[in-house]
């Protein structure tokens, strides 16, 4: 089985991978791996990759490994094996096609979803060691092209979408404008000091869901909120320098949204339906800005709709009749608890939900999180393939009923469309936001 | 022979303790020094009472998912941790020679059981051996140092026990356990054999991250 070629660059073709690579030297190589283990490698970097006593327990952690029908290779110390390891054990000296190999390893077969830090018995971060792989092909400038791209719109932008600043402020008076014809005094109130809280939402919303935002205006002036969202840079909470290694420019886009909080003098930041922006703002950004919890208040919308709804601030008119299943983003999950939460939600606002299993902390992964769906078309079909069990588990939900998936995360949105199209599922995904906005009490109907 | 037994458990020792205790020392405190300089989040976020919590599930079997997954391995692993701390600490023999050298003694245990803990570690090697032929997983990881692990940890307690029942040659194989049990103490801190006295830090850090800062649970 080892010998059969898996997905490689002769099969997949990376421009961002290839051309980086035709400058790269042995030499330099060994340079930026020596500098990068004697300087930010640490100790746990170090105890990670001492400690490991190679006894596969981790394997079956892995949606990847699990889906490519064991292919050892694919199991979280296999990944570990074939990079990190291999360049701390040969102090650097790997070549040109190593580094390619690691890259596309480190980027595009591991979501750094830390459920492998669950199985193995030392609590080993995996997650963390292909960080640090991605941060070294970033430094030799070997990052996948698409994932890069999007970095780039994040130094040249402070947003992920290249969304200009004037296009932001119009999406979100168009989606007012939609609204009002629904609530005609609804506000999408800008630059408001002094609100309770800032919303804040990723670059693809007014791109390509602006809709969400339309339906979170609803859910916020119904329940009579005092808010407000920003008209300048750093509206975007969404991050994917921190899933390219790109440290510096994570910690000033977190930077750019904590400011423009402070500067409009807001209680918390509410955030969006989002996964990877909850972890940047609550787990990486905040720490690579030397903020211990994050310098302003910020809750998920998981926790925030659950406010909502245990206080009696938006009330259910007519409950989801469609039996729903529940997909655990990662991010809020294994990263922030919101498990509960989002079952309160979820039984709040719907008939009858369907668990998949595992669930909560021990809940499979997307696949396309991590960074690994920004990596874009090139490994779109490795990385649906690499989920399987994403697949099995929401078969056997649908075939106890379940008709709709909830998906509160735009990644795992992303993630799910694919593996619920290419197997051909036929299934609906929603977010928390779709749902309540279709069954709350609007004003005129109450 | 008598000049290499004096010299095996007096000097050796001598030296194999001290890079034992030295050596777990040092790496210690000279990875907590580092943690300080680069990982300011490993003081920062840690929570004793869940690193201690996070610590008592993987520590006992059947108290983690994994675990419960694979309950062979959770029993072999368990009992072949336990038998090899227990059986060179309180065995008669060992401790006499203690008691010899520094007036010092403690409970030993009757030889029949410390025969049975020998037994159970050298068994639970070759189910390890094993395991490392057989599963793919954990073949692909193998390298030539585990099985060379394997085989020195494996060393002192079949020396010991060929020794101590008078098999043939006893006389050469008790030297053979005397070397290869200090052997075996010298590589402890440099090899993945300090996930002995790294496991706490590892483990405790993310029962600390998960419990902590993350709400959730890490078994
Ligand atoms: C300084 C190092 C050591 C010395 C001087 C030493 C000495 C001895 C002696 C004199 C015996 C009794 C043999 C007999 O009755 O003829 C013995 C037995 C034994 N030793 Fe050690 N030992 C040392 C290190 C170790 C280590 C590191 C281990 C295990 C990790 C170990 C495990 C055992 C076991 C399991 C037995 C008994 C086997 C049985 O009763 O079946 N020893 N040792
Ligand atoms: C005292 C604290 C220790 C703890 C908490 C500990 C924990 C562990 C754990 C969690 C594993 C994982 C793999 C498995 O479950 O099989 C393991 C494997 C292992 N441990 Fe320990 N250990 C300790 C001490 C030691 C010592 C002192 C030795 C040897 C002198 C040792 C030798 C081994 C070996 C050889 C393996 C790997 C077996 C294989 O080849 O798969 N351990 N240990
Ligand atoms: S995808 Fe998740 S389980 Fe797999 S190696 Fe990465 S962090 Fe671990
Ligand atoms: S479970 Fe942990 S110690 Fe075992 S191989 Fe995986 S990472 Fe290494
Ligand atoms: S996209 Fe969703 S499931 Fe996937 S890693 Fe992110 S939060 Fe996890």
């Amino acid at each position: 089985m080892l010998d059969e070629p898996r997905n490689t660059q002769e099969q997949i073709y990376d421009s961002g991978i290839a051309k980086g690579a035709e400058r790269l030297t042995p030499e330099k190589i060994q340079r930026v791996i020596q500098e990068m283990l004697a300087g930010e490698a640490g100790a746990r970097l170090k105890t990670y990759v001492e400690t490991c006593v190679h006894c596969g327990l981790c394997s079956e952690a892995c949606h990847f490994y699990l889906s490519n029908d064991k292919d050892p290779r694919f199991s979280p110390a296999g990944k570990v094996k074939q990079t990190i390891a291999e360049m701390v054990r040969r102090k650097g000296v790997v070549s040109v096609d190593f580094m390619k190999k690691a890259s596309e390893i480190a980027s595009t077969e591991c979501n750094l979803c830390k459920r492998c830090a669950m199985y193995c018995p030392f609590g080993i971060d995996v997650a963390f060691l292909m960080l640090f792989v991605r941060r070294i092909c970033h430094k030799l400038g070997i990052t996948p092209q698409y994932i890069q791209d999007t970095a780039h719109s994040h130094s040249a932008t402070y947003n992920q979408m290249w969304v200009k600043d004037d296009e932001w402020i119009d999406s979100l008076q168009w989606q007012e404008d939609e609204a009002r014809e629904e609530m005609p005094n609804l506000r999408i109130p800008l630059e408001k000091e002094g609100a309770d809280f800032m919303y804040s939402v990723i670059g693809p919303e007014p791109k390509f869901r602006a809709q969400l935002i339309y339906q979170a205006a609803v859910i916020f002036n119904t329940a009579g909120l005092n808010w407000t969202m920003p008209a300048t840079p750093g509206w975007d909470n969404s991050d994917m320098c921190m899933y390219t290694g790109d440290n510096d420019m994570m910690a000033r886009i977190k930077k750019a949204h904590f400011e423009t909080a402070m500067r409009l003098r807001v209680k918390k930041i509410v955030m969006g339906e989002c996964g990877h922006a909850f972890r940047s703002i609550y787990d990486m950004g905040n720490r690579a800005l030397g903020w211990r919890m994050p310098p302003v208040p910020t809750v998920h919308a998981i926790e925030f709709f659950y406010e909502l709804l245990s206080t009696g601030k938006i009330t259910v008119l007519r409950k989801y009749d469609k039996p729903v299943t529940i997909h655990d983003p990662c991010n809020v999950i294994r990263g922030r608890g919101l498990h509960e939460m989002l079952r309160y939600v979820a039984h709040a606002i719907c008939e009858e939900v369907i668990e998949m299993h595992p669930n909560r902390e021990h809940n499979f992964c997307c696949s396309a999180g991590g960074g690994v769906i920004n990596c874009g078309p090139p490994w779109k079909m490795k990385r649906v393939n690499g989920n399987k069990v994403k697949a099995q588990q929401l078969f056997e939900a649908k075939s106890k009923g379940a008709v709709t998936c909830i998906a509160p995360c735009h990644n795992c949105h992303g993630g799910l469309e694919d593996i619920i199209h290419v197997n051909e599922i036929g299934m609906d995904l929603k977010f928390l936001g779709d749902i309540i906005y279709q069954v709350m009490e609007k004003p005129e109907q109450a | 022979m008598h000049a290499v037994y004096s010299f095996l458990t007096g000097p050796l020792a001598w030296v194999a303790f001290g890079i034992f205790f030295g050596g777990i020392a040092y790496r210690l405190v000279s990875r907590a020094l580092l943690a300080r300089k680069r990982d300011t989040a490993v003081f920062e976020y840690w929570s004793f009472y869940h690193a201690l919590r996070s610590i008592l599930h993987w520590i006992c079997p059947f108290a983690s998912v994994n675990s419960r997954r694979r309950p062979v391995l959770s029993v072999v692993t368990f009992v072949f941790h336990v038998a090899l701390l227990a059986a060179p600490l309180f065995l008669f023999a060992h401790i006499t020679l203690i008691n010899e050298a520094f007036g010092v003694h403690w409970w030993f245990m009757p030889d029949g059981l410390a025969d049975v803990l020998t037994l159970a570690v050298l068994g639970a090697c070759i189910f390890f051996f094993v395991r490392r032929k057989v599963r793919p997983e954990v073949a692909y990881l193998t390298t030539a140092g585990d099985y060379a692990i394997l085989a020195l940890v494996a060393a002192p307690f079949l020396s010991g026990f060929w020794a101590y029942h008078q098999l043939p040659g006893h006389a050469a194989a008790t030297l053979l356990h005397i070397f290869s049990g200090e052997v075996l103490l010298v590589i402890i801190p440099f090899t993945k054999l300090s996930h002995m006295f790294f496991f706490p830090f590892t483990r405790g850090y993310m029962g600390s991250e998960f419990g902590a800062v993350r709400f959730a649970r890490d078994w």
